[in-house]
């Protein structure tokens, strides 16, 4: 079975075959998706939440601290770059910058008094304080429009100097949260090998030991909830530029559920790559379901249970599982044990 | 002065006392033993010295320096290690992980980012050496929960000793082994008497008076007796509660 402490088959490598794999789907979608009978904005939607979901992974699989209020550092950032750019000034940059750190600091906050907790405990408290953010934005109608939300929040131009590049319509817009998500992507994966990477994992497995081997245990619990607030705050700041505008619903208790629940049938906790496929499927599973029936939440939940009852290891497990069979009888043939 | 010293230590957990007016003293280069019945206060005893618990009362001495209260991690990274009676191992890390993440290189480097842990030769060759040492060079790459039971005992040593103690804390080593394994244990920890400084709780007595230089009794919360294995043998509460049947 596949773990995510497993040694990397290239130790070292910046870029691997599933990197390639997975830029090469990204990059070409804009020509595939009409062909298969979606549409370019799911694009957008997809890649923003493969961000939010990579960076939520980092700490819900990786250091295997159970957040189930996510959502609100993901509305921090939609609202930190909707109120960028309507009160200070339209910058992509800017925004971008504001809803980072909006939601980074928030994560700081929140983090200093969730790190010395584990388990349940810890759990609760990341529901309780995504509930406050949730509230806050629905009261505070001065600042966020209440239940309406920000509206109108403009899609400013990626401006390089040089070359600025509009990103009104979808599809550039597209290419410009993949060219994001394609960093953060080779960032995470070179983080989850680096030293800081492996505390993480060391951290989910016994916080004792790692405790008495001289890790500061609540430094790094508090280090990666930031960072993980950090990157769901760059996915929201471009999810609110992407909708056009900022709404409490993203901050709400379902909502951090989702990102909970495509994180585990994916396989966030045996592979880096199973928030990747749980996004995917929810939203093929949205659109596609959702064409069909009203009811396609039911027929999602049903198959959330059935994952976790017959390969808890998620979609990712799944395949290596196959892949493992598919692969078996050829090296038994070869004489060579099958693993 | 001895190296490490832990001076009038009170513990009590509720309304129960736990430790009461502990005091022992290990010296630097010796191997210190610690025994007693089943719920006499050892491990409670090793869970203050190395930091798990902060004592009620009374001082320990680190190399001078009074270190009472503070953190295991802070414990820990002033060069004194512990292994766990209850294994205590990154199960599903590969072996030479579990001791990489102990190594004082290894901690210097761990706010970095962006430099793969297995690619970086010193810290996998300075791993592969600790696991030399406790036998286990074969199995750097199989998962800890792979291992069979005398290897993950093995590596409970290993991971302690990665830090490059200045003194080591061992519960029970011997704890469910059986005799073959305790024999390449008992070898094992004369070949580390040589460069660190021991002290260990056990339950095996022959094992304990062969290895130990001193050895302190513990029972009901108290040091009840101290001395080298034959001042021990003639000690009469010693000889009462039947541990003078190992000579």
């Amino acid at each position: 079975m596949i773990s995510l402490s497993d040694v990397p088959a290239r130790p070292g490598a910046v870029i691997t075959p599933q990197i390639v794999l997975f830029a090469a789907v990204l990059l070409t979608a804009p020509f595939w998706l009409p062909m298969v009978g979606l549409y370019q904005y799911i694009g957008v939607e997809v890649a923003i939440w493969i961000l939010y979901a990579l960076g939520f992974n980092l700490l819900f699989g990786y250091a295997g601290l159970h957040s189930f209020g996510h959502g609100a550092y993901f509305g921090v950032g939609a609202y930190a770059f909707g109120l960028f750019q309507q009160e200070v000034a339209v910058s992509l940059w800017g925004g971008l910058l504001a809803a980072i750190a909006a939601a980074c600091i928030a994560g700081m906050v929140v983090g200093a008094f969730l790190s010395h907790r584990r388990g349940i405990y810890y759990a609760l408290m990341t529901i309780a304080f995504g509930q406050m953010f949730w509230f806050t934005a629905i009261k505070a109608h001065g600042v966020t429009g209440g239940e309406d939300g920000l509206l109108g929040i403009p899609r400013p131009p990626a401006d390089f100097g040089i070359v600025s590049f509009d990103l009104s319509d979808n599809t550039s817009l597209f290419y410009f949260v993949v060219a994001v998500l394609l960093v953060v992507t080779i960032g995470l994966w070179r983080l989850v090998h680096s030293p800081f990477g492996r505390v993480l994992q060391a951290l989910r497995q016994s916080e004792t030991r790692a405790a008495f081997v001289g890790i500061h245990v609540w430094a790094v619990k508090w280090a990666v909830f930031a960072l993980s607030a950090a990157i769901a705050g760059l996915a929201g700041g471009l999810f609110s530029m992407a909708q056009q505008s900022a709404y409490p619903d993203v901050m709400s208790l379902h909502q951090s559920g989702f990102i909970v629940m495509m994180t585990l049938i994916g396989g966030g906790l045996v592979s880096f790559w199973g928030p990747v496929l749980g996004v995917a499927l929810y939203f093929v599973a949205r659109d596609v379901l959702g064409s069909l029936t009203e009811t396609w939440l039911l027929w999602y939940g049903l198959m959330f249970m059935i994952v976790v009852m017959l390969r808890p290891e998620g979609l990712a497990g799944a395949i290596h599982l196959l892949s493992e069979r598919l692969r078996a009888p050829r090296a038994r043939a070869a004489g060579q044990p099958a693993e | 002065m001895a190296l490490f010293e832990a001076v009038h230590l009170h513990k009590r957990f509720g309304s129960r006392v736990v430790l009461e007016d502990v005091s022992l003293a290990f010296e630097a280069g010796k191997v210190s033993g610690i025994m007693g019945p089943n719920g006499a206060g050892k491990t409670t005893t090793f869970n203050i010295l190395t930091g798990r618990f902060a004592p009620d009362r009374g001082a320990i001495r680190f190399e001078g320096r009074d270190i009472a209260g503070r953190p295991p991690h802070a414990i820990a990274r002033m060069g004194i290690a512990r292994s766990f009676q209850l294994m205590t191992l990154f199960d599903e890390s590969v072996v030479v992980e579990n001791v990489m993440l102990a190594l004082p290189a290894f901690r210097a480097a761990q706010t970095r980012v962006a430099t793969d842990v297995f690619a970086d030769k010193a810290l996998m060759d300075e791993a592969r050496e600790v696991l030399a040492l406790v036998g286990l060079g074969h199995r750097a790459f199989q998962k800890a929960k792979d291992l069979s039971y005398g290897e993950r005992r093995a590596l409970e040593i290993g991971v302690a000793l990665a830090a490059d103690p200045k003194i080591l804390f061992l519960d029970e080593p011997t704890s469910g082994l059986g005799a073959e394994a305790t024999r390449s244990l008992a070898a094992l920890v004369r070949r580390l008497r040589e460069r660190f400084t021991i002290v260990m709780i056990e339950h095996d007595m022959r094992f304990l008076f062969e290895l130990a230089d001193e050895i302190s009794v513990i029972h009901w919360g108290q040091v009840i007796a101290h001395g080298t294995p034959s001042e021990l043998m003639a000690n009469k509460w010693v000889r009462r509660s039947a541990l003078a049947e190992v000579a």
